[in-house]
């Protein structure tokens, strides 16, 4: 049990941490910003939509929500390719992490949606509105607003789960560490660290989250 | 020419028959009291003539449009029927105003301007022109209501439907809505009253109707039916209620 720490020999691979942490970075906020997309069209379709809509997103959501990630991922990025369509690791990994997240912030708007009193939407059709100009209007509000801090935290797993696109030699943060320990066989120093710079950045995250729901739900 | 007619309307839920068959006729001005039982079919009456529920059989024509068709144009429906809820059902996330100018800038497409202007006077009209930028969270169960009316009112609608819109309220805030409704109704807007207040129903409305089981089951000249009901059911109901 004496093992020497060594941090100085990650140096010279800085930069592939620095690229890997950009990457990561990157890839969850473009797959979450689309990812949430996808899911408030999916609650919008189960709770507003015609009933066959309703159905096909259901079963797209537990199909989704049934199924580990990495398979989800290597059925895009190896699986696909079979139907003639071949997508770059990014890409793949991308729209992986959209589907998923799709399939979970569904259920989740969905919830914040069902929370919002009937009334307010009876109120709003009484005026006249249509229902989607209800949904948008009054209902899409008042259920961000309180599903905010589910859909951050899904937000945060998506996050720390895209370290399984690594697998697919999407290069992000955790490719960038099995880059490095297998030149340098640094394991423990390596993985340490990236799993302090995933610690941070969940951290980060979450503050920023924070912050961005007080300016968007300000006021009351 | 009545305002609103309703022929023989058959309503039910599930196995459960709520309208058994009901006919009236309101015409421009009228203040009509519905009263009756919980469970006599009176809000269900109500939320069909804006078509917030569908009905089985008969026909309901509000200001020349028959609700409940097929290819029924709601939207044109509910811009002349205005609605107001026991519950307020006020829009949380904006303010008295916004609450106000929301149905005109998304329905009518309204200038933001004009319908700030708009909302500055219904809200002068019951009362809380101060209280433009609060929030519902910030107002009194009795400003709440005032703010739905107002909200309704933006509108400009022909006909107002109040769903027992003081039910809700502590005893003491009761009167402020009141009052709003019937200057409301001296200014001759023309008003379907769901209500409890029986004190109100006799001196503001020009029309009672008792529901009973489903059916209209006494109407006429609300101070008369009151002085002298001829059915038993209205009778008890009187005697129970005041």
């Amino acid at each position: 049990m004496s093992y020497k720490l060594q941090f100085a020999e990650l140096l010279p691979y800085w930069n592939v941490l620095l690229y890997g942490l950009v990457f990561t970075i990157a890839l969850t906020i473009v797959s979450t910003a689309v990812g949430i997309a996808v899911g408030t069209a999916g609650a919008a379709a189960r709770t507003f939509g015609p009933v066959w809509l309703g159905r096909i997103v259901a079963v797209y959501v537990e199909l989704i929500r049934n199924t580990p990630f990495i398979v989800q991922l290597f059925f895009i990025f190896f699986g696909l390719p079979a139907l003639g369509l071949k997508l770059s690791e990014t890409t793949a990994a991308f729209l992986a992490m959209v589907i998923n997240l799709g399939a979970y912030s569904t259920e989740i708007i969905r919830a914040g949606i069902e929370a919002v009193p009937k009334g307010h939407i009876e109120a709003g059709l009484s005026l006249a509105m249509t229902k989607w100009e209800v949904l948008r209007r009054i209902v899409l509000n008042q259920a961000f607003r309180k599903i905010y801090p589910a859909l951050s935290s899904q937000i945060i797993i998506v996050m720390l789960g895209s370290a399984v696109v690594s697998q697919i030699s999407a290069e992000d943060l955790t490719y960038a560490a099995n880059f490095i320990a297998s030149r340098n066989f640094r394991n423990f120093e390596v993985y340490l660290l990236v799993a302090l710079a995933y610690l941070v950045l969940a951290m980060l995250m979450r503050a920023a989250l924070r912050a961005l729901g007080r300016v968007i739900f300000k006021a009351r | 020419m009545s305002l609103v007619s309703i022929r023989d309307v058959r309503k039910s839920f599930g196995p459960n028959e709520v309208l058994k068959g009901v006919s009236l006729d309101i015409a421009k001005g009228d203040v009509v009291a519905i009263i009756g039982r919980s469970g006599s079919g009176k809000s269900t009456l109500l939320r069909c003539i804006n078509g917030l529920e569908t009905y089985q059989s008969g026909t309901i024509v509000a200001d020349g449009i028959e609700v409940g068709g097929a290819a029924t144009n709601l939207r044109e429906l509910r811009r002349h029927v205005g609605m107001v809820f026991q519950q307020f059902n006020l829009f949380p996330h904006l303010t008295a105003a916004e609450n106000v100018m929301l149905a005109p800038t998304v329905v009518n497409k309204t200038s933001k301007a004009e319908a700030r202007a708009t909302a500055a006077e219904v809200l002068a009209k019951v009362g809380l022109s101060e209280k433009m930028d609060a929030y519902p969270s910030e107002l009194s169960g009795g400003q709440q209501q005032r703010v739905a009316i107002a909200r309704s009112l933006a509108m400009r609608p022909k006909v107002l439907l109040c769903d027992e819109i003081t039910s809700a309220l502590d005893p003491e805030l009761v009167n402020e809505v009141l009052r709003v409704v019937e200057q409301l109704a001296r200014e001759g807007m023309t008003l379907i009253l769901v209500t409890h207040e029986m004190r109100f129903a006799r001196d503001v409305g020009t029309k009672l109707v008792f529901m009973h089981h489903g059916k209209v089951h006494e109407e006429g000249v609300p101070k008369e039916v009151f002085a002298a009901p001829r059915t038993p059911e209205l009778q008890q109901f009187v005697g129970q209620v005041s």
